[in-house]
């Protein structure tokens, strides 16, 4: 049995029928071909398949597609604005903020959440922040400047020094 | 790959219409979601159909009326742990709601949810045992209270019973009251490995009354109600709350599991209750003379 569940997603209409047991994260990569958000440890751990629904980021693993019926979702493809980079992203460019990338998407979709609510976190914020997600590469060292980066930097790059780290 | 098991989905539009929903059998109630999914996609909840209560706003309040602090059922984490009225009258919730989970299931995860889970190791049962904390339960019939404390009939199992809703907790505010939650775990946003809370009455340096909550070391209906008997009446100091955590420690009734041995859960549990009823009397204090 399907029901028809419809979205928003980075601003975008989309209606598709679906099992009410459809995971969001599986409707956004397998459905809607957006397979920039990951599919992790699938049990709301890991935080890579971290998106927001409407104003805030969710695990995406841990949440039905029928769930988000109706509402806004936005995911890593909607952090770019025009062409240019979010400043999040630009500071995972600028501090090398990744390696082997699988838990970027969601570490910088809740990262925007974080300084769009605190827009100069200390460290300690930025690391409680992040503190339901994990990365198997970097340490979070890297991850940590990055946000800063961005905190720092809040209009991206291009009015500033590309390249400096704080 | 984890994916539930085939299942219904109902959007409730009224408590009213979520009760109709909930009268048929093989039914759950789905707010946040962040532990009953995971059930599902293991196959220990195989629900026929969902009801999705995320949008019954009026059931996402957090305020205080008169003498009580009255917290809906679909308040979340988060607003639980950023309400200034909860946290002024009652510190002991802000100091569970900073462990539980992580920042981004406090978002989602609701606190009517987390009772109803009912899991052992879940930190608001206990919170909400201490404070004596009133559950608020809806059905076709009307409105039941029943205290926390007789709220969970086992590990997963609550009153709840079939076309009902938890619909509010009601926590009474009195005047000379301090409170604190303490939490050992592994890691960060891990579940307890043991953790006690405590909320203490005080009138002219005696204790009025106290309420000592347990998590996850099976301690009957969440409370040490032997230490609560004990500290009733006396004076506070060092020597009372020690004697009280000791007998906490007595009297629960820990698991071995690969969190620990049951030894070092009641170590825990003494320690930590010690601790989370000196800050609790600390904050009467701090309170009285502010």
């Amino acid at each position: 049995m399907t029901i028809r569940i419809a979205m928003t997603v980075n601003g975008t209409e989309y209606a598709r029928d679906v099992e009410p047991r459809l995971l969001l994260i599986h409707f956004i990569r397998d459905e809607l071909g957006l397979t920039g958000s990951h599919w992790g440890c699938d049990t709301s751990n890991c935080g890579s398949c971290v998106v927001w629904l409407d104003a805030k980021p969710v695990k995406s693993c841990t949440l039905l597609a029928a769930m988000a019926d109706g509402h806004a979702v936005r995911t890593v493809e909607g952090l770019e604005q025009d062409g240019q980079l979010d400043p999040v992203q630009q500071g995972f460019v600028e501090c090398h903020g990744l390696q082997c990338g699988f838990c970027t998407p969601g570490m910088m979709m809740t990262a925007r959440w974080l300084l769009d609510h605190h827009p100069d976190p200390d460290e300690a914020q930025i690391r409680e922040a992040i503190s339901g997600q994990i990365c198997r590469c970097t340490g979070y060292e890297n991850i940590v400047r990055s946000i800063r980066w961005a905190a720092e930097h809040p209009a991206g790059a291009s009015a500033e020094h590309p390249g400096e780290a704080p | 790959m984890q994916v539930p098991a085939h299942v219904e989905y109902e959007r409730a539009t009224s408590v009213e219409h979520a009760l109709s929903l909930l009268s048929r059998p093989e039914t759950r109630v789905v707010a946040g979601g962040h532990s009953l999914i995971p059930m599902m996609k293991l196959r220990l909840a195989q629900p026929e159909l969902l009801v999705d209560i995320n949008g019954l706003a009026e059931l996402a309040f957090i305020a205080k009326d008169g003498g009580q602090l009255r917290i809906g059922a679909l308040a979340r984490h988060a607003d639980l742990l950023e309400s200034a009225v909860a946290g002024t009258h009652f510190p002991i919730f802000h100091d569970a709601e900073r462990v539980v989970a992580d920042p981004i299931v406090r978002l989602w995860g609701t606190v009517g949810g987390s009772l109803c889970q009912a899991d052992p190791s879940e930190d608001l049962s206990a919170a909400f045992a201490a404070a004596r904390a009133t559950a608020v339960i809806r059905g076709k019939d009307g409105e039941r209270t029943i205290p926390v404390r007789h709220f969970h009939l086992g590990p997963y199992e609550t009153v709840i019973g079939r076309g009902e809703l938890l619909a509010e907790i009601r926590v009474p505010v009195k005047p000379g009251t301090g409170s604190a939650y303490e939490k050992v775990s592994r890691r960060v946003g891990d579940w307890s490995i043991a953790a006690a809370g405590a909320v203490l009455t005080l009138n002219g340096g005696k204790i009025q009354e106290a309420g000592i909550g347990l998590t996850a070391v099976g301690a009957e209906h969440f409370v040490a109600a032997e230490a609560e008997d004990y500290l009733r009446g006396r004076e506070v100091g060092e020597d009372t709350f020690n004697e009280a955590a000791k007998i906490a420690a007595e009297h629960c009734h820990p698991a071995a599991d690969q969190r620990g041995p049951e030894d070092f859960k009641r170590h825990l549990v003494a320690e930590l209750t010690a601790r989370a009823l000196r800050r609790a009397a600390a904050r009467v204090t701090r309170e009285s003379t502010a």
